[in-house]
């Protein structure tokens, strides 16, 4: 008798999901996205796309390489059509691993500068995230300030707050300074930069912005994005803090402030390409690109498009100009120079 | 079934037989020992001080009477609704070097950075305070019950025979079984947790497994990390096995009369009521407070539609999940009890492993072990007809059930198979010779016996999904959010106080399925 209980059981489980798979694919026309970036912050452009194009976006959002894994373990029956990211080295991860596919599109090409896309055209930089030294503005004057590599010198013993070598904005930026320097001298900047921490690394970038404000560090090194977050914040108290820090743009005689991309890529799998691939074209419009950087306060990725004010403040600066491929190519030397060197 | 549900585990373990010899190499010349130390003392320090506030606090309310003892007995257990991550946010909010309490301190007295000493929050202490505060509750829930069990009879032998410390000699001794019970769940949940431990910049085993995965880009190191951790594991559960199993006596025999409560008067009443009352501030009263204020200061209010859907379905998969959970507990345990093979048992402790491992990795293995199916069903069907690729397993709610079934299973069978030794085989026998089958037998005495177990099961398997964070995160489907995805979300943007109203609504229900767990608990003694 229970067998013929759990055969019924699982006979009806099949149609269920047969019937749930078979609405899946009638309804209208829609594209799938796997993101990184968090809801709040790319759900307002995914609504207005649909309300222009009339397709619908089913999102799903989490952490870069479990969505990465799910892609792979999905294979060719993947639902997702793209994946979106924070960050360029796990966009080479993915098309590394074979889940992504070229999308031969003049307009993305001619709009998006070489460096801030894939060379085989894989992936495709949104917009721009950088990564200066903010510092205290009442104690530290930004002339004795040069670059990343200044950060070492004895001016700085205990006063540096940086986060964990976990966070993925690190990484890139180690696999940033290994595109240009060898890894002996990068390990050698890294060893002298944990002499100089404040504290062990805890929390986010806007804890070591607050961090500084409170006095527990002169300088901290973190995204830009995060300071005009707090200094839009609507709590009084968080703006007045971000008021208390600056912006220093590193490396502007050499190869310049490290930046990354928040990007996208189509992938293998994508049932709905043409789809994706006009969601990609809307999201570098003029008017996508303005929202970035006036909602968002990141740096659009297309050129001549307006900053928010707050940012044009900060003014113009230049830009490390490597193909950010190469932050995905070095990321596994710089976790292990960051191990190496004990920078937790 | 069990294989269904044993595959991402085995799927996990497959890769510990591609090793990746040059990350492990890397990781044990580096960081490797530091994870281990650091994942052991934080193991030592949250099972003593749950041992301590559990233990104490149930000594305190299961025998004596003291002013509000009534009101802290249910109290007491309401930590258990929050969890241990956004405990975290909560304290860090508000005593960070940049939080309100240390502003305020340099603003009133003209300091600055440096000259005052603060405890640091986000250090090792900070998350063994929050993880003992979080996690206390499981001792205290399964000792009070214990020490309520004692008998009568055993009291006043123990008075008779002239013995002084009867709580030494007698009640705790006896109470072992479900102390330890109480305290590898403790270990376990301290093994696996990932939130907390993250947020205050520890380096444990956990973080290990995630920064191996993501950083270096190793599946295979990520998972021999993950094997380490499941061999503390298994030390942890022959521990428990071997002092459950030394403790055959302490088999209860129905309600009865226990030994009389001391009433507490004087200073000795004033210390009761303020060391449970500590506890409850610390563990409950306080961060709730704190998430209050912080919600006050955040700018969603105006998500509510948005809010009652995140309810709706955070109800429906913990819910699922949960009598899930708990149904194929019953059967591993029914099947157990009839054919009492070694094979079934390694099945039940093989699944019991879920537990400890972080919900990300078995998210992972589920991800991977249904991937394979469905890639094998799809050849299959590709041979007999041209329909495009579909993902019968990984595609919807099944995987998301799969992962929460696997990493729970622990927690449900608990109760389940301590109820079930507690029925005699000679009901099982005496049911046989009325001619009912077995199948009978289990739908006619079993299951009528087990019922307040079950629920007991269903209750805190259902409380500990509410909570259930990072394999959600992977699994979920399209357009689906639960509460704690949201509060990760915002929080992860480091938007702590808009992330407080979703974490208010966790908590708030969480707490009735607590009450009503405390009180089934207290109605059945």
């Amino acid at each position: 008798m229970q067998k013929h209980h759990t055969t019924r059981c699982t006979l009806m489980v099949l149609i269920v999901m047969m019937i749930i798979q078979g609405c899946a694919v009638q309804s209208q026309p829609e594209v799938n996205v796997y993101s990184s970036r968090k809801e709040a912050l790319i759900k307002p452009m995914l609504d207005r796309f649909t309300e222009v194009t009339g397709i619908r976006v089913n999102l799903v959002t989490g952490k870069d390489d479990a969505l990465i894994e799910r892609l792979k373990a999905e294979g060719a029956a993947s639902p997702a059509d793209v994946l979106m990211t924070v960050d360029a080295g796990r966009l080479y991860r993915a098309k590394s691993q074979g889940l992504t596919q070229a999308i031969d599109s003049p307009l993305l090409q001619q709009s998006i500068p070489p460096n801030y896309r894939d060379p085989d055209n894989h992936w495709f930089g949104l917009s721009l995230r950088a990564r200066p030294i903010m510092y205290a503005k009442d104690r530290v004057n930004p002339a004795s300030l040069t670059n990343y590599a200044s950060l070492t010198t004895e001016q700085w013993r205990k006063k540096v707050c940086i986060r964990s070598s976990g966070n993925i904005y690190n990484q890139s930026l180690v696999a940033s300074m290994l595109a240009s320097e060898s890894t002996a001298a990068v390990e050698q900047w890294a060893a002298a930069l944990v002499k100089n921490f404040a504290r062990q690394p805890v929390g986010g970038d806007r804890d070591q912005i607050k961090a500084v404000a409170a006095g527990l560090c002169d300088v901290a090194v973190a995204n830009t994005y995060y300071l005009f977050g707090m200094l839009q914040s609507e709590d009084p108290t968080e703006a007045a803090v971000a008021q208390k820090v600056g912006v220093f743009w590193p490396n502007q005689q050499d190869r310049g402030t490290h930046v990354n991309v928040s990007g996208i890529a189509v992938t293998k799998a994508a049932d709905h390409v043409g789809h994706a691939q006009r969601l990609i074209e809307f999201m570098i419009q003029a008017e996508s690109q303005n929202w970035f950087a006036s909602a968002n306060g990141e740096y659009p990725v297309v050129p001549g498009t307006a900053v928010h004010p707050t940012l044009a403040e900060w003014g113009e600066f230049r830009k490390d100009a490597i193909n950010l491929s190469r932050l995905g190519e070095l990321n596994n030397e710089a976790v292990k120079i960051m191990d190496r060197v004990g920078w937790p | 079934m069990v294989v269904v549900f044993g595959l991402p585990l085995a799927a996990l373990l497959w890769q510990l037989f591609q090793p990746d010899l040059e990350v492990w190499h890397h990781l044990s010349e580096t960081v490797l020992g530091g994870y281990i130390r650091q994942s052991l003392s934080l193991l030592l320090w949250v099972t003593v001080g749950s041992a301590l506030v559990g233990v104490s606090s149930a000594w305190l309310i299961a025998r004596h009477r003291f002013s509000g003892q009534r009101v802290f007995q249910w109290l007491l257990i309401l930590p258990m609704a929050m969890p241990a991550y956004i405990v975290a946010y909560a304290y860090t909010w508000w005593l960070d070097v940049a939080g309100p309490v240390q502003s305020t301190l340099r603003t009133y007295n003209n300091w600055s950075f440096g000259d005052y000493v603060f405890p640091n929050i986000r250090s090792f202490g900070g998350a063994v305070l929050v993880l003992t505060l979080v996690l206390y509750p499981y001792v205290y829930l399964l000792a009070r019950a214990a020490f309520q069990r004692q008998s009568k009879q055993l009291f006043e032998a123990h008075q008779l025979a002239g013995g002084r410390h009867y709580f030494r000699q007698v009640a705790l001794p006896l109470a072992r079984p479900a102390i330890f019970g109480g305290l590898a769940l403790v270990m376990m949940e301290t093994l696996a947790d990932y939130g907390t431990v993250q947020y205050f910049g520890l380096n444990t085993l956990t973080t290990g497994i995630l920064k191996t995965w993501f950083g270096l880009g190793s599946l295979a190191g990520a998972a021999q990390i993950a094997s380490l951790l499941l061999s503390l594991v298994m030390v942890i559960m022959l521990l428990e096995k071997y002092v459950r199993g030394t403790a055959g006596y302490a088999i209860d025999k129905g309600p009865q009369q226990g030994p009389p409560s001391i009433t507490l008067s004087g200073w000795k009443n004033w210390m009761a009521s303020l060391w449970c009352g500590l506890v409850v501030a610390l563990g409950f009263v306080l961060p709730l407070c704190l998430l209050l204020v912080m919600a006050f200061h955040s700018r969603i209010y105006d998500w509510w539609s948005d809010f009652i859907n995140l309810i709706i379905h955070t109800l429906s998969v913990a819910g699922l999940g949960a009598v899930l959970t708990v149904a194929l507990a019953l059967l591993l345990l029914f099947v157990h009890r009839h054919t009492r093979s070694s094979r079934t048992q390694f099945a039940i402790r093989a699944m019991g492993l879920g537990y400890a491992v972080p919900g990300l990795v078995i998210a992972v293995g589920v991800t991977m072990a249904f991937g394979w199916l469905d890639q094998g069903l799809n050849g299959i069907i590709s041979t007999f007809s041209a329909a495009p690729p579909t993902l019968l397993f990984s595609g919807g709610f099944l995987a998301l059930i799969t992962a929460y079934v696997i990493r729970f299973l622990a927690v449900a069978m608990q109760p389940v198979e301590a109820a079930y030794q507690t029925i005699n085989k000679n009901l099982d026998e005496a049911s046989l010779l009325t001619g009912k089958n077995t199948n009978q037998t289990f739908r006619f005495v079993h299951l009528p016996l087990l019922k307040p177990s079950l629920w007991t099961a269903v209750l805190l398997v259902f409380v500990d999904l509410l909570k259930e964070l990072p394999a959600t995160l992977v699994l979920r489907p399209f357009n689906f959010n639960t509460l704690a995805v949201k509060a990760y979300e915002l929080a992860a943007d480091e938007r702590l106080a808009d992330a407080a109203v979703p974490a208010l609504c966790i908590v708030a229900v969480g707490l009735i399925p607590v009450i009503i767990l405390n009180n089934k608990i207290n109605h059945r003694l």
